[in-house]
């Protein structure tokens, strides 16, 4: 079998640089709030090639479809189920055209989010439904030329399980991303390290791993380090927002500097991660500032939380989650069942 | 020890209170059910088993999910047991008239099908005493006025998880002011995506981090209004 491009891409480069925001530029194009951005690609394709083209014209290496909503049980909401492949389809054909026509191997990631439902017992959602709605989303975005998977702003490790059983059968390669936006864990409670862990047990593991959106910059990169920590052989991932969402004259705008994200591109480099992004809030001069900092900014040792906090501001919460918890107050709990 | 079993039925009250909060913090719904039942047989009134045994329970339980000690599931779980609960004690609570904490409307914003934290805060809203009407996922402005005019609530809650929802928000408050019913209630905002400032910008009354500040919020916005409706 062939090498897949991001690989060969991995292969040759230190470290590559992914894409930003999806929402936030298509807003700043005149999408409404509560309107699928999906439907782009069919209605508006012209708006969607110049937020690929953006990205590329900006350096980056890795960028991501117009699909993250795109499965069965988000696209339901716009009574758009059926709508599945085509849209991925689309999404991911545009992304095609725009990567072959920048005259440089460019990756194009069909971008998978999460369904939005919970799994069994908690919720309704099976293990074999999750499959089955990725799967289809699969298909849709190999349909459309996509290169990888990119599975991202997942909360339980069972949904992103479910996803990588997903690219196997689609036969397609892939990474993922979850999003650790509560007190330094997925809303579901997973840590960086339980993360790490878990992806090295996939029978399907990602080409490389890591986090994406959650609470700015700076935790975003205490999550980075907790999974350095664990010191994976896997390629790791980082796509942190810029700063924090304000709302100005009916526009959302994130606080983060196209200066602040080159500090948090190199931040993160110096980590050990190998592709680096944006997630919300992360627009074309952002992804420049950060390829030129990350270009011009010599290799410096691994950095520590204290460093982190310098340069992108405090953290959330005072811890993340991992280590040692034993000296932890613990609730005083009577004898029960086992 | 751990391997006795604990018979419910031979705790004195005291105990028992005591031991449902374990089980609520465990999320075991039987358990909780039977000790339900056991206080209303004491004799018991439906409001002191709500607010003792339950409702104090669940502050615990969200105190630990504020603080970052317990998560998602675990409050799930600890919510579904408390709704054994609450499933039996709802109509002896209207059948003895026990006063209400107040009423909410709750709902995912138009496009968002989020509503993990949204259930959360319904759940611990109901666990405080309060009534909740929940409209679900994907609510359009004429949705959640519709469930306004029906229900009067005291609060309105809006739910949203993507940045590309949240903004729908505005709208929907927006709305309201034009005709002239925002300040007839309490507005309240919550996601993953949100922060205080946006919810200022956009006009709510407060911005709730997770489910147990929404409801240590609305229990205070709630009793602000009473005491200037009646000053």
């Amino acid at each position: 079998m062939s090498q897949d491009a991001l690989t060969k891409l991995l292969a040759s480069n230190d470290w590559l640089m992914a894409d930003g925001a999806t929402g936030t530029n298509l807003f700043n194009m005149g999408l409404e709030s509560g309107e699928p951005p999906e439907f782009w690609n069919v209605d508006k394709p012209d708006n969607i090639r110049t937020l690929y083209r953006n990205a590329v014209n900006a350096g980056s290496d890795i960028f991501l479809t117009n699909t993250f909503g795109g499965n069965a049980s988000r696209l339901k909401l716009h009574q758009a189920q059926g709508w599945v492949r085509e849209l991925n389809r689309v999404g991911a054909a545009l992304g095609r055209e725009i990567a072959d026509a920048s005259g440089r191997v460019v990756v194009v990631a069909g971008s998978v989010g999460p369904t939005g439902e919970i799994f069994e017992p908690m919720g309704t959602l099976t293990h074999r439904a999750a499959v089955e709605m990725f799967h289809e989303q699969a298909e849709g975005l190999k349909e459309g030329g996509a290169d990888v998977l990119w599975v991202e702003t997942m909360s339980a490790p069972e949904e992103y399980a479910a996803a990588a059983e997903a690219a196997a059968l689609a036969g397609m390669p892939w990474c993922g991303t979850m999003s650790f936006d509560t007190a330094g864990r997925t809303m579901m409670g997973t840590t960086s390290a339980a993360m790490a862990e878990m992806v090295e047990k996939l029978a399907n593991p990602p080409i490389a791993f890591g986090a994406n959106c959650g609470v700015g910059a700076s935790d975003l990169m205490r999550t980075v380090l907790g999974f350095a920590a664990i010191g994976s052989a896997r390629p790791l991932i980082a796509k942190g927002n810029a700063g924090i969402p304000k709302y100005h004259d009916g526009h959302i705008h994130y606080d983060g500097t196209p200066e602040l994200m080159g500090e948090y591109a190199v931040l993160a480099r110096d980590a050990g991660v190998r592709i680096i992004g944006g997630c919300c809030g992360t627009m074309p001069e952002h992804l420049a500032a950060m390829r030129k900092a990350l270009e011009n900014t010599p290799k410096g040792p691994m950095p520590s939380p204290e460093d982190i906090t310098a340069k992108l501001g405090a953290f959330s919460s005072n811890s993340d989650g991992t280590g040692d918890t034993s000296n932890d107050p613990k609730r005083e709990r009577r004898n029960r069942r086992g | 020890m751990a391997d006795d079993e604990i018979i419910l039925a031979d705790l004195s009250d005291d105990e028992l209170v005591m031991q449902m909060h374990d089980d609520l913090y465990d999320g075991l719904k039987e358990e909780i059910e039977e000790g339900v039942n056991l206080l209303i047989s004491r004799g018991w009134t439906p409001y002191d088993t709500l607010t003792k045994a339950l409702v104090a329970g669940m502050t615990i339980v969200g105190a630990d999910f504020r603080d970052g000690i317990l998560f998602v599931p675990e409050v799930l779980l600890a919510a579904n047991a408390m709704k054994g609960g609450m499933f039996i004690l709802k109509p002896l609570l209207i059948a003895t008239g026990a006063p209400r904490m107040g009423k909410m409307v709750i709902g995912t914003v138009k496009g968002d099908i989020h509503d993990i934290g949204k259930n959360l805060v319904g759940m611990m809203m109901e666990g405080a005493g309060f009534e909740v009407r929940d409209l679900g996922i994907n609510n359009s402005v004429e949705k959640y006025l519709a469930a306004l005019e029906e229900e009067k609530p005291d609060i309105l809650g809006m739910s949203a998880l993507l940045t590309t929802t949240m903004p729908y928000m505005k709208v929907v408050i927006d709305t309201m002011k034009e005709k002239g019913m925002r300040e007839d209630y309490i507005v309240l905002v919550g996601g993953a995506p949100l922060n205080e400032e946006f919810s200022k910008a956009i006009g709510a009354d407060a911005y709730c981090r997770d489910a147990a500040v929404a409801v240590e919020t609305a229990k205070a916005l709630v009793l602000r209004k009473h005491n200037q409706m009646n000053a």
